[in-house]
């Protein structure tokens, strides 16, 4: 099968790989770029373990192809941190005990991000819908929602 | 209730020491890892729910170039009878059938053949070349039906077990079994007031996010290093080992991160396969579930049909309750009926009860343990049939609780007198919580279900490690799902007296630490903590002894306190404390590194109960059910780390209000399970919940050094009857079945 | 097996032309816009090898254009980028529900109307919700452009009017004047991430008085396709959008629906809750046509 070329940015580095038409873009962070910080929970857009950000668009990655990557800002968990070190959802996360297994951490994160970006100041039903594509089988998204919440509050009210 | 005690770090929810690297996504879960060389493996599985296998040709899939090995049931050996142990139950031989058919299929998606190719797509096509020819046989889907002298028969040398006289014929129905205590027929007599209904709660799954992922790397020796995500990697090797006939030394298995369990992960599945084809093809072979494969082809929980009788006085004191239990086992015997049949009773004292359980095989996937096994389903039908005798009593159904609540000193259903529990502190804790006494809104409703489970201690081991700057290292031998490292370390900067954050623990493998069983039974801060703290308090009397040899004096004239050796009251010595640090600095001239230990079995895990309250909202006009609050109250005996103990009731809440809800698997006539994904197997999403209060009861269990109760299994056992008992509030009318999905209640609103 | 090929055409012709080619080889080629029901098959049933033709660079399947007469809708702008159009979701608040309602935030990232509309599902959101707007389809093939509404489109489970060469270029849809307004309801089991047990569109005119001078009314996985049903629009047109205007409208939904008994719902309680959902969103569109300038 002859393979693909694609070029495209993975959080902000440039990046080359090959992969085939029906390769999907997970297939290729996880497998072909080791970028395993993105997880497969269903391969069916029905978890949101794979949530990353095309071009600051919150997808799943089990459903855009890798060659539609050629020429997109593509950012995933690994991406989250800075030099600085741990975003503040993602201490948030961890000060509220928002995590269990930790296998729905990663898409949760990215989805907050994208969620933060949008509406800075969500209230409590905007949170929960716009996370409802992010299954989580420990918490009961009690803690997640209230990290979310501290996360905004406190970019409304920087210390 | 035990004297309040000043603990520095217990009882505090500091941040978890694997915290960061699962927040970044550098926590590596079973399929996050890769190997030079390595193949991928794939399962072909059954289209048909009972079969007979005629034949399987796999000569076609062998000729695929980069396919490098292909197995079915021919090349595992014949395993040898024996019982599987750990959570899960059941016998070796059935589970090394369940891993790999042999002559039968049992259920659809079944396993019948494996093979291990350069590339997912090529292990694909090499699937589709593999020709099985079927005798497709008539499948059995209902419990019911299953337990009918005329049903087709999944085993027929199955004779069902614990009967007085050994059956002449054979049945699905595998075993049963009886509890009874005292005249039941004489206690319905003295009853004022009986109710009696037949519950029927659906096959669940445990629905955890990461599905089933190992590596498998095989040497030309035969040894074998297997790398999976698991609940219990010291069992695994033990399964594997018997499935494959192989000596346990010739396995090594590693414990990656764990994205959930629940009891899904106590059994293997795919490790053993994987361990065969890397031993054919000579290479590490990598094999993942499809999300498909998980719900087909693992363990959820029995579907079950629970009739229920209970009678009472006017005063509410009960006087008689029996109990009738049919489990699904799926395919293989094995299903919960025991911890079912032993926990309906529990949180009462009765006089007079019979039980009768039944554990029966119907052409589904065979059942595995599924958090606190086989109680949801039989105190589903207790709890919704007292919420009843309430309403017939007029009395408070906390009340009613209260009056018959088993307390320190009640005997069991199932055996043993209580020690002291936590049942009655819940129910006061739960009839004071302010969310028992709001207001409802118009129309809503609310119900009231008490929680169960036994808790089990067994095997564990720990080390303690002194590092030269006197951090400690804790290895042990328990996967972490929902945060125990933290609580570990906690446990061992309690008793050690030394801050948090100079602990860390890991979890070893098993080549690199000793035995421990399973992560499951709501045993591993109660167990594996109990081995820390005893290993913890090795190095203590290590410190003292390094401490009294450096100042001269006897080990028993130092003390230790606060982090540091000091000398006991009266002892003449004029010295510095030494510290943690300050011993260890000096270790090598005191006997080399400090290294702690321990092993046990342990003894006296302490029951825990919990009460809850729903508040639910019904549309009369589309059966649709919005949860508007939910109260968790339990006994944890001892919260160590106190954030995710709310979170195991939280997330148990959520688990038991899906299965109230809309969780259920849905079978076609041919037994093909319909709703094989998240898409239509309907577990909780963010906005079908509220925040989920909390309230932790400590009464703490005498046995453990700090008091604990195991806490991650009880939280799902009362939201089934919690949340029926609320829609029967909202809307007057009982629905007994679950799910109460929104056509089951608009039918019973319409009728 | 044979072998997946990817084309990414930037024009309506070279789609057209590419599409046609295949088609005269007798070679599989299959439209991808937002990809979130394709990829879903190709993981599952339908594996078969095939040529992927994504639309998303042709800038026509891309362009959103509210004119006086007429909003015109690519087929390939994912549905989150239309409810970022505040102009849009002010014009057409019934179907920027629907698109809304498309699964997750996640699939909203990528699904189409034009996809939603193309797998031809019955239960697809959208699809009541653009027949009760009047949309129109605006189809590209090698003999040029054509326009079929809608309720024309669907064809039966899965199958849409397509001819081979041919792909959907956009959605027209009439501009709600003065005090017309639409509404969509679905019903799921959860709140979110669910396919629609049944579902409603429904698009009033009102005239100075609040008397409905028009209607349109869809209804959605309560038979093999969407469906408009004129019975319902009928009994709303010429009231004031009373409760018995509704509950008659209600009625013929029930009456127009042919469901079926499946995993997701039974027939019964199908054909009741489509009756639910249309005066449920009967109301609504009622009530943002009144806060409408006549």
């Amino acid at each position: 099968m002859s393979k693909i070329q694609v070029t495209t940015s993975v959080n902000g580095e440039e990046v080359e790989f090959l992969c085939e038409a029906q390769q999907t873009l997970l297939d290729v962070l996880r497998e072909t770029l080791g970028r395993t910080g993105t997880k497969e929970g269903c391969a069916t857009g029905d978890c949101g373990a794979c949530s990353v950000l095309v071009d600051d668009r919150l997808i799943c990655a089990c459903l855009m192809l890798a060659v539609e990557a050629g020429g997109h800002e593509i950012t995933t968990i690994e991406g989250i941190a800075t030099d600085e070190g741990l975003h503040p959802i993602q201490q948030k996360f961890l000060e509220h005990a928002a995590l269990q297994c930790g296998i729905c951490t990663p898409g949760l994160i990215v989805a907050t991000k994208s969620l933060l970006d949008r509406h800075p100041n969500p209230d409590e039903t905007t949170i929960r819908y716009w996370l409802a594509g992010n299954l989580c089988r420990c918490t009961g998204y009690d803690k997640i929602v209230r990290a979310v919440q501290d996360v905004a509050r406190d970019l409304a009210h920087p210390a | 209730m035990a004297e309040a005690v000043d603990f520095k770090v217990i009882g505090t929810s500091p941040v978890r020491p694997d915290g960061v690297d699962k927040v970044t996504g550098r926590a590596q879960y079973g399929a996050d890892l890769n190997l030079p060389n390595m193949i991928y493996g794939r399962v072909l599985r059954s289209p048909h729910a009972h079969a007979r296998i005629k034949r399987v040709d796999t000569s076609k899939a062998r000729a695929i170039p980069g396919v490098y090995a292909v197995v079915s049931g021919a090349d595992f050996p014949q395993a040898q009878h024996g019982e599987i142990g750990g959570e899960g139950g059941g016998d070796i031989s059935d589970l090394a059938k369940n891993i790999m058919a042999r002559d039968k299929v049992l259920y659809h998606g079944h396993a019948v053949a494996a093979v291990a190719a350069r590339s997912q797509q090529v292990a694909e096509q090499a699937l589709a070349a593999i020709e099985v020819e079927y005798e497709v046989l008539k499948p059995v889907l209902d419990v019911l039906e299953a337990m009918q002298p005329e049903a087709p028969l999944l085993d027929d040398k199955l004779f069902t077990k614990n009967l007085p006289e050994k059956p002449e014929k054979p049945s699905n129905i595998a075993a049963v079994m009886q509890l009874a205590r005292g005249n039941v027929d004489q206690g319905f007599e003295q009853a004022d007031v009986i109710v009696e209904g037949e519950y029927r709660i659906p096959m669940a799954h445990q629905g955890y996010i990461e599905p089933h992922a190992c590596i498998a790397n095989t040497n030309e020796a035969g040894q074998s290093t297997v790398w999976c995500c698991t609940q219990g990697h010291f069992e695994f090797r033990a399964m594997t080992a018997k499935v494959l006939n192989m000596n346990v030394a010739d396995l090594k298995f590693i414990a990656s991160e764990i994205g959930g369990g629940f009891g899904g992960k106590t059994v293997v599945y795919l490790e053993p396969v994987a361990v065969l084809l890397s031993r054919k093809a000579r290479r590490p072979v990598k094999m993942m579930m499809s999300r498909e494969e998980v719900f087909r082809a693992t363990g959820p929980t029995s579907g079950t049909v629970c009739r229920v009788k209970v009678g009472a006085k006017k005063d509410g004191t009960l006087t008689a309750a029996k109990a009738w239990l049919a489990y699904e086992a799926g395919a293989y015997a094995g299903a919960p009926m025991g911890p079912g049949a032993m926990s309906i009773f529990a949180p009462y004292a009765l006089e007079n009860f019979k039980v009768e359980a039944f554990d029966v095989l119907v052409n589904k996937p065979k059942v595995a343990a599924y958090r606190a096994p086989g109680a949801p389903q039989s105190m589903h039908a207790m709890e919704c049939a007292l919420d009843e005798l309430a309403r017939k009593l007029n009395m408070d159904p906390l009340d009613l609780r209260m009056k018959n609540a088993a307390d320190e000193g009640t005997q069991a259903p199932y055996g043993p007198k209580f020690p002291v529990i936590g049942l009655k502190a819940c129910l006061n804790a739960a009839k004071a919580h302010p969310n028992y006494t709001k207001a409802l809104p118009e129309g809503a409703g609310r119900g009231v279900a008490v929680g169960f489970w036994f808790n089990v201690g067994m095997q564990s081991s720990a080390e303690v490690h002194i590092n030269e700057n006197g951090t400690v290292t804790v290895v042990e031998g328990n996967p972490d799902i929902g945060g125990s490292r933290a609580s570990m370390c906690l446990m061992a900067a309690e008793t050690l007296g030394v801050p948090y954050e100079q602990v860390r623990a890991l979890i070893g493998d098993t080549e690199s630490t000793g035995f421990s069983n399973v992560t499951g039974g709501s045993r591993t801060t109660f167990a594996t903590g109990m081995a820390v703290v005893r290993a913890c308090e090795d190095i203590i009397a290590q410190c003292r002894a390094r401490a009294a040899a450096t100042w001269g004096v006897d080990d028993d004239q130092v003390l230790w306190e606060d982090g540091q050796a000091i000398p006991a009251p009266g002892v003449n010595a004029d010295v510095k404390p030494l510290t943690l640090a300050d011993i260890a600095a000096n270790a090598a001239k005191t006997g080399g590194p400090l290294l702690g230990r321990a092993s046990l079995n342990a003894q006296g895990a302490g029951a825990s109960f919990s009460v809850n309250i729903a508040d639910v909202q019904v549309d009369r006009d589309t059966g649709k059910v919005d949860v508007l609050s939910f109260t968790a109250i339990q006994d944890a005996g001892r919260a160590i780390h106190k954030a995710y103990v709310e979170g195991q009731m939280q997330g148990g809440a959520a688990q038991g209000i899906g299965w109230a809800l809309n969780e259920e698997y849905i079978f076609n006539a041919d037994g093909v399970m319909e709703n094989a994904g998240f898409l239509d197997y309907r577990m909780p999403v963010a906005s079908d919940l509220p925040m989920i209060d909390t309230h932790i009861v400590e009464v703490p269990n005498p046995s453990h050094p700090y008091g604990v109760r195991g806490v991650g299994e009880t939280p799902i056992v009362a939201p089934l009857a919690a949340m029926a008992n609320a829609v029967r509030d909202a809307i007057g009318i009982r629905i007994n079945d679950l799910p109460l999905s929104p056509p089951r209640v608009l039918a019973v609103l319409d009728a | 097996m044979g072998a997946f090929g990817y084309v990414a055409p930037t024009s309506v012709d070279d789609v057209v032309s590419v599409l046609g080619q295949f088609a005269a080889r007798g070679e599989r080629a299959q439209v991808l816009a937002g990809g979130t029901d394709l990829l879903v098959q190709l993981r599952g049933l339908d594996r078969a090898a095939r040529t992927i033709v994504d639309i998303k660079k042709v800038a026509e399947t891309s362009r959103l254009a509210i004119g006086a007469n007429e909003v015109f809708i690519g087929a390939a702008i994912p549905s989150a980028a239309l409810n970022e159009h505040d102009e849009l979701v002010a014009l057409l608040p019934g179907l920027l529900e629907a698109a809304d309602l498309i699964g997750s935030t996640q699939i909203q990232g990528r699904a189409t109307l034009g996809g939603n509309l193309c797998n031809a599902s019955p239960a697809g959101d959208t699809i009541p919700a653009m027949i009760a707007t009047g949309a129109v389809c605006v189809i590209a093939g090698a003999k040029g452009q054509r326009e079929l509404p809608v309720e024309q489109f669907v064809v039966g489970v899965g199958k849409n009017a397509l001819q081979p060469g041919e792909f959907l270029v956009g959605l027209k849809i009439p501009r709600p004047a003065g005090r017309t307004a639409d509404a969509y309801l679905r019903f799921i089991p959860r709140t979110e991430m669910d396919i629609a047990v049944a579902g409603c569109g429904v698009s009033v005119s009102l005239d100075k008085s609040g008397r409905c001078t028009a209607a349109r009314v869809a209804i959605g996985a309560v038979a093999p396709t969407a469906l408009l049903v004129p019975a319902a629009a009928e009994a709303l047109v010429g009231s004031t959008l009373d409760d018995d205007a509704l509950a008659a409208a209600g009625a013929a939904c029930s009456a127009a629906a042919s469901p079926i008994t499946d995993k997701r719902g039974t027939v019964e309680y199908r054909r009741k809750v489509v009756g639910v959902l249309c005066r449920r969103a009967a109301a609504i569109a009622r009530d943002r046509a009144l806060a409408r300038q006549a």
